[in-house]
């Protein structure tokens, strides 16, 4: 029994370390074609787009949400706001009156439906050629738009542009945590935009030809990851999604662990179910790298955590029988051994070593991320903060999904 | 869509080739924790040699000149490394062949001790202890504990550990002599005294300090009591 469970530890560590050289291998095959562009830049043409704000009890965020898109450096005659409040109980509503004397914002309020609801009131309403939205608790640097416009004027193919989301404020050691966490998603993104395989337009300023909703329908309730759903929806009909790793969205982030734990709860209960919902794509050579790579490497990630996790827990409670055995022999003991230090009882198994380079290029792909964002090789502190925070808590978000995923129960928004 | 097989390919040959590179590194330490083993058990197989080549030189003139402490420190380190051994790079046919010569050292350093102690009237006292592995024993594991504590509060015990699957003869025989049944593990032997299954910390002691008299006997007497070994 032991050695099915060591080959199964073994498999996993191959994979994930498979998993962490493919995205450096692509970064290295394919460094020169990532732009971090300084300052303003001009397109040949700018066409009309429409930004779509879904807002649910967000009066705290929304005015500045709203401000960034104002300020957004677009020429505003082509930029059209719909801020469609999805039955606030909050003063949201009263906050989004004061911009109705813009002429470019158009103010919607509806019955309580859920994001998705609110996104496809907008845009039954839009008729430019490009549609995106903006969650309401992000606000876009003023560049932001101008360079993701850039990736559809150079490839007229690309039908979805995503942005690189950044923490907008971090005031605690969960919200520094999370920015690492972040400045890594971009690095990752960024990689599967270049595999052509992102699996998740965002919510926080995502960029769509008005086509890919003609064509493949409006956004679904889709487990509350209707932004993900959209992405693989666009997978499976081939359409192009790229990464504007230079366009800045400034986002809010959980300030507390139980409000961080139940946004990923949502996430990750949304990719587990998606995926199920699109099993069919699944290691299918027609769907190139989305296919073969994203989801097996991400459900790669949930059972390593998962099995490491588990592993964990069972030698912590080894740990604790092994000394309960101790204190019905011999009693409390407060004596702590103090065995001088020597090498040979350092664990040097392979995975230990292969857990090492998987950190390692972890951390990498942190300082490239962040590095792609701000500019800066250094490395931050607060790179522990994340170890810790996502390496106790991480497991338990993500067993919590599978587990509502076998129940057939879907967690909270919020 | 396109997908570039060549990457997946190369991808796939430098995982296999860390792979590989950490199971060679792996191997190299294993090897090198083994041949750690090897060389403490070959200095304490030196060390049991000239103490028992002093004690046959000086055993008619002086027993201050014998050196007491020689062995026991460094039998203690050897079995903590082996049993760490055992749990970590698993029960090779190394670490098996260490194991066996590690009780045969164990063997060897308790008959001597104990002639040096008859001989000279060392305070010392010394505990036998047969366990095992071959199934979860949890009362081995607690009465580990409590030698652990007693060696801890009698510097001077001597704790002789015996896995009792191990196949080699003198540990056989030492079975036979005391008569231990695999199915009354934990077993200790205090002074030739059999105590089978698992006994608390005070009752040991109590034990344990009848013995410290009985080491403190006339050394005469004492040769002729531990004479059964």
């Amino acid at each position: 029994m032991t050695s099915v469970f060591n080959i199964i530890f073994y498999i996993l560590v191959f994979l994930s370390l498979y998993v962490q050289v493919f995205l450096f291998i692509t970064f290295l095959e394919d460094r020169k074609k990532i732009l971090v562009r300084k300052g303003s830049i001009n397109l040949k043409e700018y066409p009309a787009v429409t930004v779509i704000v879904p807002c649910w009890n967000e009066e705290k965020t929304i005015y500045k949400t709203v401000n960034s898109i104002l300020h957004l450096n677009y020429p505003q005659d082509k930029v059209r706001i719909f801020l469609v409040d999805d039955g606030s109980t909050d003063g949201t509503f009263s906050v989004m009156k004061k911009f109705e004397n813009y002429k470019n914002v158009k103010i919607f309020q509806k019955e309580n439906g859920g994001k998705y609801t609110a996104l496809n009131l907008g845009l039954s309403y839009a008729d430019t050629p490009f549609v995106g939205c903006l969650d309401a608790d992000s606000a876009a640097d003023p560049e932001a738009l101008v360079r993701i416009m850039s990736y559809f004027e150079k490839d007229p193919t690309v039908m979805a542009v995503a942005p690189s989301i950044i923490v907008q404020k971090s005031e605690n050691i969960i919200q520094s945590a999370q920015e690492v966490e972040y400045h890594m998603s971009i690095f990752i993104k960024k990689m599967l935009g270049l595999l052509g395989a992102i699996h998740v337009t965002p919510g926080p300023l995502s960029m769509f030809r008005k086509k890919v909703f003609d064509d493949l329908g409006v956004y679904r309730h889709a487990h509350n990851t209707e932004d993900m759903e959209m992405a693989f929806r666009m997978q499976k009909n081939h359409y192009k999604i790229e990464h504007c790793n230079d366009a800045y969205i400034y986002t809010n982030t959980p300030r507390t662990i139980p409000k961080l734990f139940r946004q990923r709860l949502r996430w990750i209960y949304g990719f587990i179910n998606n995926t199920i919902d699109y099993k069919s794509l699944l290691f299918k050579k027609k769907y190139g790298n989305f296919s073969l790579f994203t989801i097996p490497a991400a459900l790669v990630s949930i059972l390593s955590v998962g099995y490491l996790f588990g592993k964990v827990i069972y030698n912590v409670g080894h740990f604790i029988y092994s000394k309960v055995l101790e204190f019905q022999a011999v009693g409390f003991t407060t004596k702590i051994p103090l065995n001088k230090f020597d090498l040979f009882f350092i664990n040097t198994h392979s995975p230990i070593f292969i857990i090492l380079v998987v950190y390692i290029l972890v951390v990498a792909s942190i300082v490239l991320g962040q590095n792609m964002v701000k500019g800066k090789w250094r490395i931050s502190l607060d790179v522990i903060s994340f170890f810790i925070i996502f390496g106790l808590v991480g497991p338990l978000w993500l067993l919590k999904a599978v587990y509502h995923t076998l129940v057939s129960r879907m967690p909270s928004w919020r | 869509m396109q997908t570039d097989w060549k990457r997946y390919l190369i991808v796939f040959f430098i995982t296999l080739g860390l792979f590989l590179t950490a199971s060679y590194m792996s191997n190299y330490f294993s090897t090198k924790k083994v041949d750690q083993l090897k060389l403490i058990q070959d200095q304490i197989a030196i060390d049991i040699l000239s103490s028992e080549t002093q004690f046959s030189l000086l055993s008619e003139l002086s027993c201050k000149n014998i050196s007491d402490s020689v062995l026991s420190a460094e039998l203690s380190e050897l079995g903590q490394k082996l049993e760490w051994g055992e749990k970590n790079l698993g029960m090779t046919e190394e670490v098996s062949y260490l194991k066996k010569y590690y009780s045969l050292l164990e063997i060897k350093d308790y008959l001597l001790i104990k002639r040096i102690s008859s001989r000279c009237g060392t305070k010392s006292a010394f505990v036998l202890y047969f366990y095992t592995t071959a199934e979860n024993c949890s009362d081995c594991q607690r009465e580990g504990y409590i030698l652990t504590s007693l060696r801890e509060k009698y510097p001077e015990l001597r704790v002789y550990s015996f896995d009792y699957s191990i196949d080699i003869s003198p540990v056989r025989a030492m079975l036979d002599i005391y008569k231990i049944k695999d199915t009354e593990l934990p077993a200790l032997v205090i002074d030739d005294n059999v105590l089978s299954g698992f006994h608390a910390l005070d009752e040991l002691q109590t034990h344990l300090e009848e013995s410290f008299k009985l080491q403190e006997t006339p050394p005469e007497k004492e040769i002729k009591s531990s004479g059964t070994i």
